[in-house]
């Protein structure tokens, strides 16, 4: 079992990095990361701050777009090409497939992301020529991006486990916008009444809560990160993507592969 | 036991935004294969086939009915350990050589790991692509593709490989590949189930065929039986005459660059044979018409009957 997860796992991290479209992406993030250096010097006395922001920031939106691009387009692909085919007609489980990909893909993120990390903390020095302690909290926040993006994953896999691919990235999409903003719709919620409050509760607790995964505005002004954070996010990462998958492979054990 | 059986399965989707229409895309079907048999499953396209194929392989979910393969259900998870399995139209992942491809198609068959490139080079070279072997599958052709489709079923060495429309798109060359391929496996005493529309290629390799139209069984018929079907009708070939008078009677003769022709009802044979003789021609042959594969075919395509 473990031995075909992994093979799958392999082969889908294998299969994605050999993809040029990947790199394009990639080179556009790190292209944006160095922009933050110009930024930087038209912004006097806060250029590291600008620098953090901006990089931080374009390492997490181009990594949802990568997750969910190639969350979609790989199993959407598999199924649409019949490769999927393949796979199923040999001793391979439907779960297994799906963790399978899960994990390739999450490989695929955590190497994209620490290539984009590198050029981040290589404009860093470009900026201060120099490293401070305080400097290590931002690997705090490329671990909340890095858990995000594992997040987005299995949304990305859920939604492609029934829907077609620009459906599933629709709804990926606007899922990982509401979630971003997950703060404000409990605190919606907990501002209304009557069926309302029900209604909005159940669906801040169903999206995912996207905002606390954000501390890149804390760790550019320097501000510490509470271990205790840093235990939840990995906790409710963990979790919420496990119930996630555990859908996402309901489904496509049922499913119908026309 | 049969190598594959099944007991009036169907398959009903439901159709429509609110899914209430329903399409049947499989009729109850009951069929049963035994080892060693290759067995063709004819019909033209959107007549069930693929439908059939994917209901034995496990990708979809009967709606009635039951299917084994080698006396398990096929949702047993031991069956896919005897079958290999090629789809119409193969496409694997661009960006893998087909050695890569074929090592992970081994993994997941669980070939044990020390025989795993003993086997990939083996069936790279049965197929004819060991040259090629370490390049991106994206720059293989329609019919390169389609040999790394084969070598993947047959990988792990199943005794049981199902091709769906193995020759399709194929050109002369291609085709005679893979007939050539699958005639190799039929020797090697596997059972094959293959689904095509090309009726030669199925007349060639097939023990069985089934004639399937509209989700339904049309029949089911064995090559040898056809071979000795007689039509009822027989040719008579014959040179060194001009128009024979009164062979109107018996048939209709034609006049090639050579030869005359003519088919004739069985019990006229004789009848021709004189004639041919009094008008002092010389006889080339006399050959009891068989049925072939396309007669068969289209009998029963355009039947009413359902097989039972």
């Amino acid at each position: 079992m473990i031995a075909r997860v992994r093979s799958i796992a392999f082969n889908t991290f294998r299969e994605a990095v050999r993809d040029r479209v990947l790199y394009n992406l990639i080179v556009f993030a790190l292209l944006l990361i160095g922009s933050a250096l110009v930024f930087g010097q038209i912004s006097i006395g806060i250029e590291k701050i600008v620098l953090i922001n901006l990089g931080l920031t374009a390492i997490s939106i181009f990594g949802v777009v990568i997750a969910i691009f190639i969350g979609i387009g790989l199993v959407a692909k598999e199924i649409d090409k019949k490769t999927l085919y393949t796979v199923l007609t040999r001793p391979v489980r439907r779960w297994e497939f799906v963790l399978g990909k899960f994990a390739g893909l999450i490989g695929t993120l955590a190497v994209n992301a620490g290539l984009m990390a590198l050029g981040f903390f290589g404009a860093l020095w470009l900026e201060q020529r120099k490293f401070v302690r305080s400097d290590a909290n931002l690997l705090t926040a490329l671990y909340f991006i890095l858990l995000e993006f594992v997040i987005v994953t299995a949304v990305a896999l859920l939604f492609s486990s029934f829907s077609t691919p620009l459906f599933s990235t629709i709804f990926s999409f606007a899922l990982f916008a509401v979630g971003t903003f997950g703060d404000d719709l409990r605190g919606f919620a907990a501002s209304s009444h009557g069926a309302a409050k029900a209604v909005i509760t159940l669906a801040a607790y169903l999206v995912p809560d996207l905002s606390s995964f954000n501390v890149i505005s804390l760790v550019a002004h320097n501000q510490p990160i509470m271990p205790r954070l840093i235990a939840l996010n990995t906790g409710y990462a963990f979790f919420y993507s496990a119930l996630v998958l555990a859908g996402a492979i309901l489904i496509f054990d049922r499913r119908n592969l026309k | 036991m049969f190598a594959i059986e099944t007991v009036a399965l169907e398959k009903t989707y439901t159709v429509g935004f609110w899914r209430k229409a329903t399409r049947q895309a499989l009729k109850p079907l009951t069929l049963s294969i035994p080892e060693h048999e290759v067995f063709g499953f004819l019909g033209p396209n959107g007549a069930g086939k693929t439908t059939t194929l994917k209901l034995l392989m496990g990708l979809i979910y009967p709606t009635g009915g039951s299917a084994k393969i080698r006396g398990m259900d096929v949702q047993d998870p031991r069956v896919k350990a005897q079958i290999g399995y090629s789809p119409e139209q193969p496409y694997f992942y661009d960006y893998l050589t087909a050695h890569e491809l074929l090592r992970y198609y081994a993994q997941l068959s669980q070939v044990p790991a020390r025989e795993q490139e003993k086997r990939v080079s083996g069936v790279l070279e049965r197929v004819g692509l060991r040259d090629i072997g370490k390049l991106q599958l994206r720059k293989f052709s329609k019919g390169m593709l389609q040999r790394v489709s084969i070598a993947q079923a047959i990988i792990h060495n199943p005794p049981l490989v199902f091709l769906d429309e193995p020759m399709s798109g194929l050109d002369p060359m291609g085709r005679r590949e893979v007939r050539d391929l699958i005639q190799a496996l039929k020797e090697e005493g596997k059972t094959i189930f293959f689904s095509t529309h090309i009726l030669s290629d199925a007349e060639t390799l097939c023990d069985r065929v089934a004639v399937v139209n509209k989700g339904e069984l049309k029949g089911v018929g064995a090559i040898a039986d056809l071979n000795t079907r007689g039509t009822g009708e027989t040719e008579v070939l014959w040179e060194g005459t001009g128009e024979i008078q009164g062979f109107r009677a018996l048939g209709e003769p034609h006049r090639s660059a050579e030869f005359w022709r003519v088919l004739v009802p069985d019990d006229k044979v004789y009848a021709a044979i004189d004639l041919v003789r009094q008008n002092h021609g010389r006889l080339i042959s006399v050959t009891p018409l068989r049925e072939t594969l396309e007669d068969y075919f289209f009998e029963k395509l355009n039947s009413k009957e359902v097989q039972p």
